[in-house]
């Protein structure tokens, strides 16, 4: 890590980039009612606001020569030997997800000003997505753990009153508790984490903890980077937690873009790639992350092939993107920046891709099941050529952004040069293939063949208010790949956090590695072009199917798993701590709450009334006290 | 020939004012035409009190002997008498409210007639005012401020005597229920007669036991001859007479019927200032006069202390009258203040003295406070005390709902109120000098008492209004002033008591 100093200049109020939109948030959440007509144009403001902000800020950042400023501001808590400064740490690696968070940010706020217009909850949704921004860029600005689990928690509370946005439908309120519950499973693994390096190293600011992480015994790194990853699983939906986001898309459409596609789901992949540091000194940890990650590609691939709705779909290739993300993270040195370019053109196709489907819902009358779909490019040109550009980006379709950034992260499997890597690069190779069939799928029965609309929907293309920032966002999936990767490397922005770049010597080159993808890519739209676009598509879901896509069909039993695993011994430890507390510890409340009440009666019948009886009483107490004066004078 | 003992005037300034205040209310009492006497004299009053507490706050920082060894201004003296002559402005200004009761009054106009005379009945409607009672009131105010820096015993029983006789007399003047107010002075008187006789035999036998009745002329020669079986006699029953005062149990029965019968205004001022006068008598006495000899009554003042606070958290569970319950209430209290008392410790280093006046302010306000809101509730027959009465009442006026909350809530010692900085400071004190098993008992009787609080609060919140409920009054200025003062004070008290605590801190110490 290089040198950390103070911020100078605009840098010192990068604090802005998280008031703002915290500030809007405010405003929409206190000011009620009466914000309700001009409310989605300040949330928008705000966060483009904050764009603008990290823009100029990262900006001066590229002038400096130490690549990395803190910005100190107030003291969070101050007891003994605990000093916790709140304070923020910017450096390229959090204005890369500034720019990506503001950025994408602003799209989808603006967006949603289309989207949400005839919605009765527009102002509350606007505060929520403000509140989400502000804990997000909290989350990658601050400058110690304890920020960061602020910023953590905060993303996590704005993604479930984000997917209980509708809460009065019972999936959305189920699935915004499924998505918290599962959350919190993650965040006791990253509050471990947090104490554990309190513990050991008296400290959770990074400089501190990156500093003397290696004085720390090797064991205990280990536990550290696996409750880390614990953590990053139950936010970014990697195994085995990865079945609440897509029960998350129960929320607003643009949500899913931001939250669940393009930012907080990412978050994970930020954390690791945060904690290279500790990570670089524990290879068990490492080839655990790498483990995650191949397994949760493949999950989520196979899982995307089955479903009929259409943002589950997208789900479940965000769940598997991410895989790949956590392979490249988990490759070490060699895989951050492959994994952080996939990250970002992620952010850009996925995003788009969410709001192309919104784009779609919105015109179908929410529905959201693609059997229901069919010949929508006619219909819908900007949404297709869009949503479009989104998929080929997605599948890897070489020049687009898919391409570079996959690819790239294949080749650093390659580079370890072992048989595990190469396993890896087959298995991402494979997600590939898998990638280019589910999508395929979604295209063909999305935008071509029959019209199979229901009765009384009229589809029509989208105002330019969404279509603007899907044209935005479909730019960004062309040109992004090629940019991160060749034209301004984002590995030289990110040198001053992982290090120069080595040029490693390739097994295979990488010309003959997009070969192969390509290859394995358009195999995979051919099989889908085979068993769906040559075929009439039934309406509804045919019920007697192969096993295999009865399993995909059911997300591989993930859902069962956990039920059998964890929900069911959960429901029955719950009911036997129920069962105690009723008859043993409500026994004995409400039996000590009788006695005292009982006692209570029968002394109060001292309280005569009568004089008298007071005086007796009193005397009888005077002479206790001088007794037991006496008492204690006499022993 | 006598001569006469040399006086600092200065250091005498407060309780001047306060007396010579409660002289001329006597004066105008005689002299002052009664159509325009009540302004005045709750002007006199509270020039008297708020004066005396303006001469203790410039008198901070003292510490001398004076009147020929009589009196000790000293830190805690001057803390503790500011205390009081705050509270009993409050309190007075309670007993100045003119718009709640229909009479526009809480007091009997003429307290000679029989309850139920058609003369009374006839006074009953009229809007004639009672002001003798700001005089007494004052009187009853100076006598505590005395009480607290008295370091003579004979003092001690002057000033005792001189708080306590118009106490019982204004304990008698409720406008409303007038035979359960006069029953409740009798009764007070009685019980407070037969207290002062322990303490008057008490004060015999140790002067007899040492030949003086001077605070430290007793330290000294309990030092030089050890502790003497007359000696210890005459402590039980000084002390019987002081616990008397501060409603410790087993002394405490009168306190229900008291506080049920008497005025509530009175009550509140009984409540807040006696508690105060009597608990630094208590404390002056044990360390100045026996401070060395601490290990004889340090047994007693642990057994009396959970005696009080379990007998005060048990019985108040069962109360339906809120006015009782808050005696059952102050009972407890006094057992969580002799938690204090025993943190000083030997040699009074502890820092108990600090945290037992720490309490006393935070307690006196909140009582004050608590009777305040009481006085606004009312139904045909005066205050709507009994508990049913309250049910649903943050539906019909959630502010008054409001601020009983928060005054119930700091009574129980919820965190971010007065109450529970006190107890803190308190318990904290006592566990410092090894008496965790008290504070422990402490700890088991808040929870049980925090149930009556809370009860109420329920009952407010989450019950059906009564068919037939109460109304909420509209306070005039006085009591308007007196709730906003308490409910500041015991917020910031809870919140930031840093101030406060320090110069408490700083006040805790006795001369003599």
């Amino acid at each position: 890590m290089s040198e950390t100093l103070p911020a100078e200049g605009l840098l010192g109020w990068s604090w802005l980039l998280i008031a703002l939109p915290l500030a809007g948030a405010a405003v929409l959440l206190l000011g009620g009612r009466r914000t309700d007509r001009w409310g989605h144009l300040l949330g928008t403001a705000t966060v483009v606001a904050s764009f603008v902000v990290g823009l100029l800020c990262t900006f001066q950042l590229a002038g400096l020569d130490e690549k990395s400023v803190s910005v100190d501001l107030f003291t969070f808590i101050s007891s003994g030997d605990l000093d916790i400064r709140a304070g923020l740490l910017y450096d390229p690696l959090s204005a890369a997800f500034v720019l990506l968070i503001t950025g994408v940010g602003s799209l989808i706020h603006i967006y949603s000003i289309g989207y949400m217009a005839h919605d009765d909850g527009r102002r509350r949704f606007f505060a929520y997505l403000n509140l989400f921004v502000a804990a997000m860029l909290l989350l990658v600005l601050g400058n110690s753990f304890v920020a960061l689990y602020v910023g953590w928690e905060g993303v996590g509370l704005a993604s479930y009153l984000l997917i209980a946005f509708w809460y009065t439908r019972p999936a959305a309120a189920t699935a915004a508790k499924k998505a918290f519950i599962m959350n919190r499973v993650g965040d006791v693994g990253l509050a471990l984490a947090i104490f554990l390096m309190f513990a050991q190293l008296g400290t959770t600011d990074y400089a501190g903890v990156f500093g003397e992480i290696g004085t720390v015994a090797g064991g205990t790194v280990t536990a550290i980077g696996l409750l880390l990853l614990l953590g990053a699983c139950g936010k970014s939906g990697q195994f085995p937690l990865q079945a609440w986001l897509p029960d998350a898309m129960e929320g607003p459409t643009p949500v899913s873009a931001l939250i669940h596609a393009a930012t907080m789901v990412t978050a994970g992949v930020y954390l690791i790639a945060r904690c290279s540091p500790i990570y670089d000194e524990t290879p068990t940890a490492r080839t655990v992350v790498l483990a995650v990650g191949a397994l949760t590609l493949l999950i989520g691939a196979i899982a995307g092939c089955a479903y009929d709705d259409i943002k589950k779909v997208l789900a479940y290739s965000t769940v598997s993107q991410i895989g790949y993300m956590f392979l490249a993270v988990g490759l070490g040195p060699a895989g951050y920046v492959a994994g952080l370019a996939h990250l970002y053109a992620h952010g850009f196709f996925k995003a788009g891709l969410f709001l192309g489907a919104g784009s779609v819902m919105h015109a179908m009358n929410d529905q959201v099941d693609m059997r229901r779909y069919g010949g929508l490019w006619k219909k819908m040109p900007i949404t297709f050529a869009t949503f479009g550009l989104g998929y080929l980006a997605l599948i890897g379709i070489w020049p687009l952004a898919g391409a570079f950034t996959k690819d790239a992260i294949i080749e650093a499997a390659l580079d370890r040069h072992d048989t595990f890597g190469y396993l890896l690069a087959g298995i991402a190779v494979l997600g590939a293939g898998l990638t280019a069939f589910y999508m395929t799928r979604l295209m063909l029965m999305t935008f071509f063949g029959r019209p199979r609309w229901e009765d009384g929907v009229h589809p029509h293309e989208s105002p330019v208010v969404m279509t603007l920032p899907m044209i935005v966002l479909a730019v960004g999936s062309v040109a992004s790949g090629f940019l991160l990767v060749s034209a301004f490397p984002l590995s030289d922005w990110m040198a001053p956090v992982f290090g120069e770049p080595e040029e490693a010597a390739h097994v295979i080159a990488p010309a003959t590695v997009l070969l192969i993808v390509t290859v394995v890519s358009l195999l995979g739209i051919a099989l889908a072009w085979l068993f769906v676009g040559r075929r009439e598509i039934p309406v509804t879901a045919p019920v007697r199917v192969s096993p295999v896509t009865r399993a995909a069909r059911n997300a591989l039993y993930a859902d069962t798993v956990n039920e059998s695993l964890f929900m069911r011994p959960g429901q029955w430890l719950t009911r036997a701590l129920v069962f105690v507390d009723n008859r043993g510890v409500d026994g004995a409340v409400n039996g000590l709450a009788a006695t005292l009440g009982g006692s209570s009666s029968r002394l109060g019948r001292a309280q005569t009334g009568f004089v008298r009886s007071y005086a007796l009483g009193m005397l009888g107490g005077a002479v206790l006290v001088a007794g037991a004066l006496l008492a204690v004078t006499a022993g | 020939m006598i001569e006469a003992p040399d006086l600092s005037l200065a250091a005498l300034a407060p309780l001047l004012f306060v007396f010579g205040a409660a002289c001329v209310g006597v004066l105008i009492e005689a002299f002052w035409p009664r159509d325009s006497r009540h302004p005045v004299q709750v002007a006199v009053a509270l020039v008297g009190t708020l004066g005396g507490l303006v001469c203790t706050l410039l008198l901070a920082g003292r510490g001398e002997v004076t009147a020929a060894g009589a009196l000790a201004v000293d830190g805690a003296a001057l803390f503790l008498q500011a205390t009081i002559a705050g509270l009993g402005a409050l309190a007075l200004l309670l007993f100045a409210e003119r718009a709640l009761d229909p009479a526009r009054s809480a007091f009997v106009t003429s307290a000679a007639v029989p309850a139920g005379s058609p003369r009374d009945r006839e006074l009953a409607t009229s809007e004639r005012v009672q002001t003798e009672v700001y005089p007494l009131a004052t009187f009853a105010i100076g006598g505590m401020m005395l009480f607290v820096a008295s370091n003579d015993l004979l003092i001690m029983f002057v000033a005792l005597e001189v708080l306590s006789l118009p106490l019982y007399l204004i304990s008698g003047l409720a406008r409303r229920r007038r035979l359960l107010s006069q029953e409740a002075a009798v009764k007070y008187f009685l019980l407070g007669a037969f207290a002062s006789a322990f303490f008057l035999y008490g004060l015999a036998l140790v002067y007899g036991a040492t030949g003086s009745v001077r605070l430290r002329d007793i330290r000294e020669a309990n030092l030089a001859e050890g502790t003497d079986l007359l000696l210890v006699l005459g402590l039980a029953l000084l002390v019987v007479g002081l616990l008397f005062k501060a409603s410790v149990a087993p002394f405490h029965t009168w306190t229900p019927d008291v506080y049920q019968g008497a005025p509530t205004p009175v009550t509140a001022f009984m409540a807040a200032c006696t508690k105060v006068a009597a608990f630094g008598a208590i404390l002056r006495l044990l360390y100045v006069a026996f401070g060395t000899a601490e290990w004889t009554w340090r047994p007693l003042i642990y057994g009396v202390a959970i005696v009080s606070m379990v007998v005060g958290a048990v019985l108040g569970l069962t109360q339906t009258d809120l006015k009782r319950m808050l005696a059952y209430s102050s009972i407890a209290h006094a057992g969580f203040l002799l938690t204090g008392v025993l943190g000083l410790g030997a040699g009074g280093e502890g820092s108990g003295l600090a945290a037992t006046m720490f309490y006393l302010l935070a307690y006196g306000i909140t009582t004050i406070g608590v009777f305040a809101v009481l006085t606004l509730v009312r139904d045909g027959d005066g205050e709507a005390s009994h508990l049913s009465q309250w049910a649903g009442l943050a539906a019909r006026s959630p502010l008054t709902a409001a601020v009983m909350g928060l005054f119930l809530l700091a009574l129980a010692g919820i965190p971010l109120t007065a109450g529970f900085t006190g107890k803190f400071a308190v318990f904290r004190a006592a566990i410092e000098q090894g008496a965790w098993p008290l504070v422990l008992v402490a700890l088991l009787a808040s929870a049980v008492a925090a149930f009556f609080y809370l009860r109420v609060i329920v009952l407010m919140y989450f019950s059906p209004p009564a068919a037939d409920g109460p109304t909420v009054g509209v306070p005039g200025l006085p009591t308007t002033i007196v709730l906003a003062v308490t409910a500041t004070a015991t917020l910031a008290l809870g919140v930031l008591p840093g101030s406060v605590l320090d110069l408490a801190e700083r006040a805790a110490k006795f001369v003599g």
